[in-house]
């Protein structure tokens, strides 16, 4: 507290970035809303086009608005309170992600111990497993939904195994590139923060033959498979997205690491990115377990 | 807006730059005042919508029988209206609210994020013109009521669904940066000697209302997208044919909506807590018990959600849990209604129009807590669930508990934001003409949802007429009220006595000691928060 009587915070001059990020999300939406739409209704119309002028509208945003803040940032106008605020608002922020992911475990978890075996008739529903579909019976994976759709459940060895291991290879990777850079040891942390990067392009890949093994005609496994295949393909490709999302931003710092940027003291965008990482990896333990093995 | 520019120039410090002039100032800008601003006159244009889609509503239902619209358009209107009030006018008011006054209010230079803090805004009013615009659309606009229930929103969904689904997002993510930006603020940037115990209770409000909004938010999201590949990509997480359960949807929803009413709520109590003891001349009676229950309440908020899904066949155990864990929110609730009327007891009392909203705010208010004890019963809860009694009760605690403590907050620090006193006369008006019209209005609901009225239906049997006319009269009423209030913002924009720092001789806190209007920068370098008293 005492130190801040003597320090300024920046408050950034006016801005056109969120602007531009606002009109880029209006275009992302009204593209997705008319994409859907024009698939579902077999048409075609502009909303694809529309969605990726949104999209390459937030990739400009978020160039440009990052650009203005590692300006800043190098030019040593930000206090150690201005550090602070990055760095709460990037928990808070990892919060956010974990209720979206809750949201889904949650229809995991209702689905396995409730609506699957009620619609069988358990508890005080026996008059649905009699009357609506007296041949369902409750099991997890559901492979054979009540109105008849039948899948295969995907094993937790083999490809979900390796994946495990990569991801959490990587957090230990990037955990370590994060104390050669506390230790100002370079070479180090372009050797560890270089693998991670590497380690989370092959699980991405290994996520890629997953779903195409799930596609292919032997499993039948898709996203239309009824609420197995619902909650696989939603919980593994959000987290896919995350991974995705998780990976480009350590490409970044990568990038920024061989320009010569971060110091020991001073590597807010280093320490979000980093921090993201566990966090996709702490999602993917517990994908593991919950949709895989369990 | 054009004419507040240029009456707030003062102190300027020189490394920042001199504010632009004309839309690029509002579209640019970083500034907590004029974001706040920008939530304020947003939140309002909003109501107005809101009010208007209330008002085809109120018509339709003036005489029995279908007079102006089709059942589908009748949908509609209920649907765009919940939606609009809850997304588009409650919430960005109060976040209009936390813009301008936390950081005056806790000494800081501005928000800790400040562009982002532009960016939760100007996201808003694309995602507003993408619900408004599927009026227009071939389909309509969503007709599936505000909570959106699976199968209306999935099966029976008309062809705007995916409009709505995505404008959801945006809103969802306007709030989360909101609420980011308020806690940052909150724990980083206090000024030295501002402890939170200290903090005044808006602001203590307010922090609890982020946490809550980072916490649920991100449900909702989570919500729209399941109901999104149901309707568009073949997924069956709603539909029981594919192992899926149209009650699950029920229970993810409220439980990101029951957290999401106290949003709509915590912060009133923080500003009538501001304001009572204002004009009460006294200290607020029991400021710590204050900040426990607001924070009791949030927790509680989590573990009642099912209290909305009586009727949807639970097991047992389930409707005892949610009813208990209900009721136990009277505990909080109550410590906080007894506080301000302990607050009153015995002070020097002055009736200046903040607090004649603020005392309508705590007795209206406590009908509405009381209705709700009442449906939180589950047993008589299956003979009032989806009735007009519904209705009145949330709108008991909407519209005469949250947008009566806005309105109360507005005449409060208008002098603030504008340096100028609001007309007396025309904001009495508006406050006499909104009480007595809004009673009209909510009251007989209660008499008509006990005898039966089901809600979200254009047509209704003839038994109920008379109330109904009633209750449409008092609508009007109401809405035609709010343009008063439109006038007296103005007026006071544009003039009026002028407003010293600090107009209300009670009034505490940080705000008051910088001139009015507000200098476009406030607090540069810290205040001294030593020698503010504790509470």
């Amino acid at each position: 507290m005492t130190t801040k009587k003597y320090e300024t915070y920046y408050v950034p001059a006016q801005s056109h970035w969120p602007i531009v990020g606002a009109v880029a999300l209006f275009l992302i939406a009204v593209g997705a809303a008319n994409y859907v739409t024009d698939i579902k209704n077999s048409t075609s119309g502009s909303g694809g086009y529309v969605l990726i002028a949104g999209i390459a509208m937030v990739i400009y945003m978020m160039f440009g608005w990052f650009n203005n803040v590692i300006t800043e940032s190098m030019s040593g106008k930000y206090s150690h309170q201005m550090d602070n605020s990055f760095r709460q608002g990037m928990s808070w922020f990892i919060f956010s992600e974990v209720m979206f992911f809750a949201a889904f475990f949650g229809a995991l978890l209702y689905a396995r111990t409730l609506s699957v075996p009620w619609l069988a008739g358990a508890d005080n529903n026996a008059m649905t497993g009699a009357v609506l579909w007296p041949e369902f019976t409750a099991q997890w994976p559901l492979l054979k939904t009540p109105d008849g759709t039948e899948t295969t459940g995907m094993g937790w060895y083999g490809l979900p195994l390796i994946n495990t291991i990569l991801l959490l290879t990587s957090s230990v990777t990037a955990h370590l590139a994060h104390v050669a850079l506390e230790q100002d040891k370079r070479p180090q942390l372009k050797f560890w923060l270089g693998l991670t990067c590497v380690l989370g392009l092959v699980f991405l890949y290994c996520q890629g033959l997953e779903y195409a093994h799930g596609y292919a005609d032997e499993m039948q496994l898709y996203l239309t498979s009824g609420i197995y295949g619902n909650t696989f393909y939603m919980l593994t490709g959000f987290h896919g997205m995350h991974v995705t999302l998780g990976t480009i931003m350590l490409i970044v710092m990568l990038i920024r690491v061989f320009k010569g940027h971060f110091t020991p003291k001073n590597h807010f965008a280093f320490q979000a990115a980093s921090w993201y990482w566990h966090f996709v990896d702490v999602v993917w333990v517990f994908l593991f377990v919950f949709v895989y093995i369990i | 807006m054009t004419t507040e520019a240029i009456h707030d120039s003062h102190e300027h410090d020189d490394h920042h730059d001199h504010k632009m002039t004309g839309i690029k100032r509002w579209l640019y800008t970083t500034n907590h005042k004029d974001i706040g601003t920008l939530y304020l006159w947003f939140a309002f244009i909003m109501l107005l919508v809101g009010g208007a889609l209330a008002m085809g509503i109120r018509a339709e239902l003036f005489q029995p029988g279908l007079q102006f619209m089709e059942p589908d358009f009748f949908n509609q209107l209920t649907t765009v209206h919940g939606l609009i009030m809850v997304f588009g006018a409650i919430m960005p008011a109060f976040t209009g609210f936390a813009n301008w006054m936390i950081p005056m209010m806790i000494g800081a230079p501005d928000m800790a994020l400040p562009r982002m803090n532009n960016w939760s805004f100007w996201i808003l009013p694309f995602a507003f013109s993408i619900l408004l615009a599927s009026f227009f659309m071939e389909s309509g606009a969503p007709n599936f009521g505000w909570t959106f229930y699976a199968p209306l929103s999935t099966t029976y969904s008309n062809g705007s669904t995916a409009f709505f689904v995505f404008a959801v997002h945006i809103m969802g993510i306007s709030s989360i940066m909101g609420a980011i930006n308020v806690i940052v603020t909150i724990m980083n940037m206090r000024a030295p000697g501002m402890t939170y115990m200290k903090m005044p209770l808006f602001v203590w409000t307010f922090f609890i209302t982020a946490y809550l909004l980072i916490a649920v938010m991100p449900v909702l999201a989570g919500v729209v997208t399941m109901l999104l590949t149901d309707t568009y990509f073949g997924t069956s997480f709603f539909d029981a044919a594919g192992g899926g359960d149209p009650v699950m949807f029920q229970h993810i929803f409220w439980f990101f909506g029951h957290p999401e009413v106290y949003i709509m709520i915590l912060p009133a109590f923080g500003i009538v807590s501001t304001i009572i003891p204002a004009f009460a001349r006294k200290r607020l009676f029991g400021y710590s018990s204050m900040v426990y229950a607001t924070a009791s309440i949030a927790f509680l908020s989590f573990i009642v959600w099912a209290h909305h899904m009586f009727t949807t066949g639970m097991p047992l155990f389930g409707e005892l849990f949610f009813m208990y864990c209900t009721m136990l929110i009277a505990v909080p609730t109550g410590v906080k209604v007894f506080n301000w009327v302990a607050t009153m007891w015995r002070g020097s009392m002055t009736f200046e129009i903040p607090m004649l909203f603020s005392i309508a705010f705590v007795i209206l208010f406590t009908i509405g807590g009381f209705s709700g004890l009442m449906l939180a019963l589950t047993p008589v809860d299956f003979q009032y669930h989806d009735t007009y009694f519904v209705v009145a009760h949330f709108h008991y605690v909407l519209v005469t508990g949250s947008l009566f403590s806005i309105y109360a907050g507005a005449y409060y620090w208008l002098p603030k934001w504008t340096g100028h006193m609001y007309h007396d006369g025309l904001s009495k008006a508006h406050f006499w003409c909104s009480l007595i019209s809004v009673n009209i209005l909510f009251f007989p609901m209660h008499f008509l949802g006990l005898a039966g009225m089901p809600r979200r239906i254009p047509d209704y049997a003839l038994q109920f007429a008379d109330f109904n006319k009633w209750v449409s009269i008092g609508g009007f009423a109401f809405g035609l009220s709010q343009l008063i209030f439109l006038v007296v913002v103005i007026k006071c924009i544009k003039g009026g006595k002028k407003a010293e720092a600090k107009p209300w001789d009670g009034a505490e806190g940080l705000e008051w000691t910088v001139a009015s209007p507000a200098p476009y920068h406030t607090f540069e370098t810290p205040p001294n928060a030593e020698d503010i008293k504790g509470q």
